[in-house]
């Protein structure tokens, strides 16, 4: 069971440090988890394998669970429809190659599609319900999972849709180790976006007014910071994020169908559950931990099959959510009566 | 007291078309009401909890599939009788949902919410790894099956004895400590309510309500279980039905049933987009569009009817 304790909590140096930096517990348990995976990926090559394969697939799920952080603190709800705009959205990256443009072209028209899309969303169907209902504004966008299902069902069939491989099919070979191009590739394009995302919250004046939205509306409002416009933008991000994470998740499972995202929805669910719904940073490492861990207990704990997977993983959850019930990077709320 | 015999009027309205119903319709019209009759008991169920103690949760298919799966194996194995197994669902489903209560008493509001749906998604696996036991992909199949008027018979009877048993439990004590719980858990703890106590059972209770909607769900796919009917869309449409419903209203429960129940099936003809999806667009677009015109349900409409001077 050693192995999957160190593979669990695995990953802080990829982008955990650098959004929360501050030394706690969680964050000395990572690092030393972190020192576990690199010792472990020097002594064993299916090791290695395996670990880089989860970083890179945890990167996916650390987006998506950023995307779904960033819906969080602007609105205060849970975007169930997270998922499936990401795999609108790689729907129309896939449309635009068809109609001929290149991958990377197709790729960052649809970020711009996606963001697009995230800010009309939140303008006309989460603003009107959200400050007159909270459940209500999480049903809509339940049926908005639902919705957008059917849509591109309707719109591009349930047959499988192929893509070309963005990073090619080049095939390192780093001592005994085999490992495809494609997920050093994700991981490098998950990290940027995240990285930009956060360099836009920390350094921008937009950022700060996006922070201070999401901590006290009323406040930052008093202030001139244009409240509706920063959630706006806020959800756009997200969506934006989402197509990012789409686009990655589309290669790593070789084709196109309208369930792409569903699995990965909810790895990033426990993802953000277990950094925290507050915190970026958390969803990020949450991600990556659960990427690397899924990863390597399947491989390596006999008794955990893939059908259990996902039982295991909740489980698991479950427990870090019992012992610090506001995820691993979370604030614990304080009230006074 | 005209309000008390309003109640009453409409509870004897209800019931008589419900006695009259399976003698008009055709047999598949009957199999349609006695499933809206499922997701009543189910959005029944998830109203308590909901509604009278503020927690959310969107575990409750994952409830209908332990439901369901005892009544299965109940009647594969032993032959039981099928009201028998319904009961032993129930019970059930009450111990399960005490036990998850357990660790939702520390969990709030979006954390809850994340963890049943966790659970959700846990449970229909659990099929597949003991695969002996539970039939694994290819299901568990009932001894004996059902013809649907003893469905319809079966769904609103049950209906009837919980929506019954509900009022009893929420007009006394424990329905007062619940809301107290809801409105304020400070406040609650602080007049004596034991908040523990209260929320556990309240969970419990409520994952008993989806035990019977999930033992009756399995007798009307001819009482054949398999993981596949208890994915993580089941747990959104009794979430769907409880939010149109709103809280606290008999009709609203209905409405929120008929439309869980019956849309889906109804708005599988659709002309223009084809058969196939044009079920999930219409039924998706139809809960955007409730959401946005009655944020609070259909017990919100309700109440806004009652006093047009508020709205």
């Amino acid at each position: 069971m050693a192995s999957v304790e160190t593979s669990r909590l695995g990953g802080l140096r990829n982008g955990g440090s650098a959004l929360s930096g501050i030394i706690t517990p969680v964050n000395v348990v990572l690092v030393a988890c972190a020192v576990g995976l690199l010792v472990g990926s020097l002594r064993s090559a299916l090791f290695a394998q395996l670990t880089i394969q989860g970083l890179a697939l945890g990167s996916v799920y650390g987006s998506l669970a950023l995307a779904l952080v960033l819906v969080y603190r602007a609105t205060r709800i849970v975007n169930f429809a997270q998922g499936e705009l990401a795999m609108l959205t790689t729907y129309i990256a896939w449309q635009l190659v068809q109609w001929g443009l290149s991958y990377w072209e197709a790729f960052f028209a649809t970020l711009a599609i996606g963001f697009l899309l995230g800010t009309v969303l939140e303008v006309t169907l989460i603003r009107p319900v959200l400050h007159r209902s909270t459940i209500a504004a999480v049903i809509v966008t339940v049926g908005l999972f639902i919705l957008i299902d059917g849509v591109v069902n309707w719109v591009w069939g349930g047959g499988f849709k192929f893509m070309p491989q963005p990073f090619g099919t080049t095939i390192y070979r780093v001592g005994g180790v085999s490992i495809s191009r494609l997920y050093p590739g994700m991981f490098v394009v998950m990290l940027i976006s995240v990285v930009l995302v956060w360099a836009l919250f920390r350094f921008t004046k937009l950022g700060l007014g996006m922070r201070a939205a999401a901590v006290s509306p009323a406040q930052s409002a008093l202030v001139g910071v244009r409240v509706d416009r920063m959630l706006a933008i806020g959800w756009g991000l997200a969506a934006l994020l989402g197509a990012v994470a789409g686009l990655m998740a589309e290669p790593s499972q070789f084709i196109l169908q309208p369930t792409l995202m569903q699995p990965i929805l909810v790895y990033a669910f426990a993802a953000a559950a277990l950094g925290g719904l507050e915190s970026p940073g958390g969803a990020v490492v949450g991600g990556l931990v659960i990427g690397v861990g899924l990863n390597l207990v399947v491989q390596y704990v006999p008794a955990i099959s893939s059908e259990l997977q996902l039982p295991v993983a909740f489980a698991v959850i479950l427990a870090v959510l019992l012992l610090k019930p506001e995820g691993l990077f979370g604030h614990r709320e304080v009230r006074r009566v | 007291m005209t309000r008390r015999r309003f109640t009453l009027v409409s509870l004897v309205a209800v019931a008589a078309v419900l006695c009259v119903l399976p003698f008009v319709l055709s047999d598949y019209n009957v199999a349609l009401v006695a499933q809206v009759g499922i997701f009543f008991i189910a959005v029944l169920g998830l109203n308590i909890l909901t509604g009278y103690t503020g927690q959310i949760s969107i575990g409750h298919g994952a409830f209908m599939a332990i439901g369901g799966y005892t009544t299965a194996v109940l009647s594969r194995d032993h032959h039981t009788n099928l009201v028998v197994t319904m009961v032993a669902a129930f019970a059930i489903c009450f111990v399960v949902g005490v036990l998850l209560g357990l660790p939702a008493l520390r969990l709030s509001g979006v954390y809850l919410a994340l963890a049943t749906f966790a659970f959700a998604v846990s449970v229909p696996q659990l099929p597949l790894e003991w695969s002996t036991f539970l039939g694994g992909r290819d299901g568990v199949q009932t001894s004996q099956t059902v013809s649907n008027t003893w469905l319809y018979g079966a769904a609103w009877a049950a209906s009837a004895i919980l929506f019954v048993l509900a009022w009893l439990i929420l007009r006394g004590r424990l329905g007062r400590a619940f809301r107290a719980v809801r409105d304020s858990e400070i406040a609650a703890v602080a007049s004596g309510v034991e908040l523990p106590v209260y929320k556990t059972l309240a969970f419990g209770i409520s994952a008993a309500y989806a035990g019977v909607a999930g033992s009756l769900f399995v007798l009307a796919t001819n009482g054949f279980a398999e993981p596949s009917e208890f994915g993580i869309l089941l747990s959104l449409e009794i979430l769907i039905g409880a939010a149109v419903a709103g809280l606290g209203s008999l009709w609203g429960i209905l409405a929120g049933a008929v439309f869980v129940g019956l849309l889906p099936n109804v708005s599988s003809s659709v002309p223009v987009i084809g058969t196939a999806h044009g079920q999930d667009v219409v039924f998706g677009a139809a809960v955007i569009v409730v959401m946005l015109l009655f944020p609070a349900g259909f017990a919100g409409l309700i109440a806004r009817l009652r006093r047009p001077a508020d709205a």
